[in-house]
């Protein structure tokens, strides 16, 4: 009894993550005809992913879920695969994002002070994104513009020789004012 | 596709050639400085001048003084001209006309460049890496042919050998000997996989390769595959790295077109065909086994080696894993021959080792070597020391996996072994130069923090491990450790270093190990003295 019950709440709750999203959404036809064009092979996870955060912006449980079923795969499978690896995003990200790259070069000219200028200007930390969802904060670990470092991504335009200054003007534009 | 129609092809794109040339760099770092409109200034003042007939405007890849990009080749005088703006892009296509090269720099006549000697990076900033004319002009696919028409496998595998090419990943093991064990391993199926997952920080060599010349790499790949009998290639490129794969997604794609890859390549029965799989962000992937998983679309883990990749790889199949530099260098080898290439570099070390120059230095950007150079050729001489009155304190080599070299041992050769002897390792290339407001500790516990975030969570020593010596460093820095604390660190090392599964373990103890050989005062200065004594 207990055990049916326990069943029907974990599939409404299945069903509830799936469909406001899911039905009636173009994304998803993208996706489908992508999987399909891959021949729905389980190797193509990544690819897969790749694809469906390049549409969604980011992963939920029910998209993931929606990935699994379509590829065949278990669906810790393809949980455990989205969360090992960094790229993949689980939650919604910022409108803007500024990817802060702190890689050696970059590192060894500062960027770890112009991390924490940005953290406190805009009052969130690395991998977080404001309240009001217009920005996100997120480290990189080198982009490979070592010659210009330090190095900072603005809405994927790369800015060269950063500093906190210059970093929080970029940014002033993107911030709601707080109160006094 | 046959070698008369590949210099048919290369005899009409010379004859479209301009007396002048303007050559612009588009890689990652002039790019992000804004070249895009430096290029487009150049070709409308062209325009304007009615001067396209004796002009050309060409977008190249890297010209490797990136620190002052956005850079502008003038040909043929060879001029560099630096810093580029849009405003000042018209006055080149004016000076070019004069014939006044004075606003320029002289390549041949700076040591940056001047103690360079290019394989690798020959056609970086002189071809068009989005045109195959372009590579073919410079003799690309010449070599595949000539190993597809006048060599048989085993002859292609034993030129590796005699050219003494050692994988430039980092680990130096002799690359003929790889391919002469895939050659040799039974399957049906083989493959030939590029490592593009250049994961160390402060390192861009492979991306500035794939940026600026994509051809090579596949020419390299498409030769390794005739090499071990392949017929599928994959090659994996980190994801940050958008422009390395969009340009190699066109590579493919043109010489696939024109039947210099894909299948019957130079209407031979050979085929080889290759796709670009991107990662997505973990730095083990760089690891040939965690590698390997990923492009079969697991998470990346690596496994026990052996059996080793080059018998057990990719679906159980033989598996050829090399990395960007290393494919790069195969065709020049094949076109020159292997003893040409074995008469460059040390005894050990052969050929010459690209590196990207980094950190507080005053040149930085990509400079290509022959083995053996000093040091402090490089660091002062190339890249003209430390800025703003300071000193060069260390040299960081090989990344999370390398250690620091300090400044006393400058003179140290480049090549696998000198540098091992130190402590460190040649690793993939980046050079990241320190000085003397570099504070040591804090440098071994930023790459300890690196390695505790990449562990992949497979083995326990490196997954607790770097966890353990991460807080050990972080309570040195914050003055709360004693002598006992530093010796557990080193114990840690010791055992973390031995006992883990892959060389993202195996290596990551190597900042530590390093920087206390050479610069132990500075972890002993942070010690809580009382505690020091009571120890003893």
């Amino acid at each position: 009894m207990l055990v049916a019950e326990a069943r029907r709440r974990l599939e409404r709750k299945k069903q509830a993550a799936a469909q406001p999203r899911l039905t009636g959404d173009k994304r998803v036809v993208i996706l489908d005809t992508f999987m399909k064009r891959q021949q729905f092979r389980g190797d193509a996870l990544i690819e897969v992913l790749h694809k469906a955060s390049e549409l969604f912006g980011y992963l939920d449980d029910g998209l993931l879920l929606h990935i699994a079923r379509a590829l065949k795969l278990p669906p810790s499978r393809v949980y455990g695969v989205a969360t090992f690896y960094h790229f993949f995003r689980l939650k919604p990200q910022g409108e803007h994002t500024c990817v802060v790259c702190l890689g050696t070069a970059c590192y060894v000219k500062g960027a770890d002070r112009i991390m924490a200028a940005i953290a406190q200007q805009i009052g969130v930390k690395a991998g977080e994104t404001t309240p009001d969802n217009r920005l996100s904060l997120v480290t990189a670990r080198c982009i490979g513009a070592c010659g210009i470092a330090p190095a900072i991504v603005y809405d994927g335009a790369v800015a060269a020789r950063q500093t906190p200054e210059t970093a929080i003007t970029q940014l002033k534009p993107w911030i709601t004012p707080h109160g006094p | 596709m046959d070698l008369n129609d590949l210099l048919a092809l290369k005899a009409r794109e010379i004859a479209t050639r301009k007396p002048f040339t303007l050559r612009c760099c588009t890689a990652a770092s002039c790019h992000s400085s804004g070249s895009a409109a430096v290029r487009q200034q150049m070709e409308q003042a062209v325009l304007a001048a009615g001067l396209s007939d004796q002009i050309e405007v060409r977008s190249v890849g890297c010209l490797r003084l990136c620190s002052q990009g956005p850079l502008v080749q003038a040909d043929p005088s060879g001029i560099l001209f630096e810093k580029v703006s849009p405003e000042t892009a018209a006055g080149l296509v004016a000076a070019l006309q004069q014939g006044a090269d004075k606003i320029g720099l002289n390549p041949s006549g700076t040591p940056f460049f001047a103690n360079q000697r290019t394989i690798v990076l020959a056609n970086s900033g002189i071809i068009d890496p989005e045109r195959i004319e372009s590579y073919i002009v410079a003799d690309g696919y010449q070599a595949l042919h000539k190993s597809l028409t006048e060599m048989t496998p085993p002859e292609a595998v034993d030129t590796m050998i005699r050219s003494g090419l050692r994988g430039r990943g980092g680990a130096g093991f002799p690359t003929g000997l790889k391919w002469d064990t895939v050659a040799k391993s039974a399957g049906d199926k083989k493959y030939v996989v590029c490592n593009a997952d250049e994961g160390d920080p402060g390192a861009f060599m492979d991306r500035s390769v794939l940026e600026s010349d994509p051809h090579s790499v596949l020419e390299g790949m498409a030769i390794a595959a005739l090499a071990v009998n392949a017929s599928h290639g994959y090659i994996y490129v980190r994801a940050e790295y958008p422009l390395a794969i969009s340009r190699l997604q066109a590579a493919i794609k043109q010489a696939k077109q024109i039947g210099v890859l894909g299948s019957g390549i130079f209407d031979s029965p050979f085929d080889f065909n290759t796709e670009v799989r991107i990662g997505a962000g973990a730095f083990v992937c760089g690891e040939e086994t965690a590698l390997m998983a990923s492009i079969e679309g697991k998470r990346g883990q690596p496994r026990p080696r052996p059996p080793f990749p080059a018998e057990s790889g990719l679906g159980g199949c033989p598996t050829l894993i090399n990395n960007v530099e290393t494919f790069a260098n195969v065709p020049p080898i094949f076109r020159n021959g292997a003893d040409w290439f074995a008469g460059i570099g040390t005894a050990k070390s052969k050929g010459t080792k690209v590196f990207a120059l980094a950190g507080k230095i005053r040149r930085t950007g990509l400079i290509e070597v022959p083995m053996g150079t000093p040091l402090r050729t490089i660091v002062d001489e190339m890249g003209g020391g430390a800025p703003d009155g300071h000193t060069i304190k260390a040299v960081q080599t090989g990344g999370p996996s390398g250690g620091c070299i300090p400044v006393r041992h400058l003179d140290t050769p480049v090549d696998y072994e000198s540098l091992a002897a130190l402590g460190s390792i040649m690793g993939s290339g980046g050079m990241i130069v320190m000085d003397d407001t570099t504070d040591m500790v804090d440098v071994a516990r930023y790459f300890m923090e690196f390695c505790m975030d990449e562990s992949c969570g497979k083995c326990i020593p490196c997954r607790a491990g770097t966890v353990q010596m991460h807080q050990l460093l972080a309570k040195i820095i914050e003055r709360r450790a004693t002598a006992a604390d530093l010796a557990q660190l080193e114990e840690l090392c010791d055992m973390v270093k031995n006992t883990s599964l892959c060389g993202l373990g195996q290596t990551a103890p190597n900042p530590v190990l390093s920087t206390l050989r050479f610069f132990r005062e500075e972890y002993e200065a942070l010690l809580r003295p009382e505690s020091t004594t009571t120890r003893r």
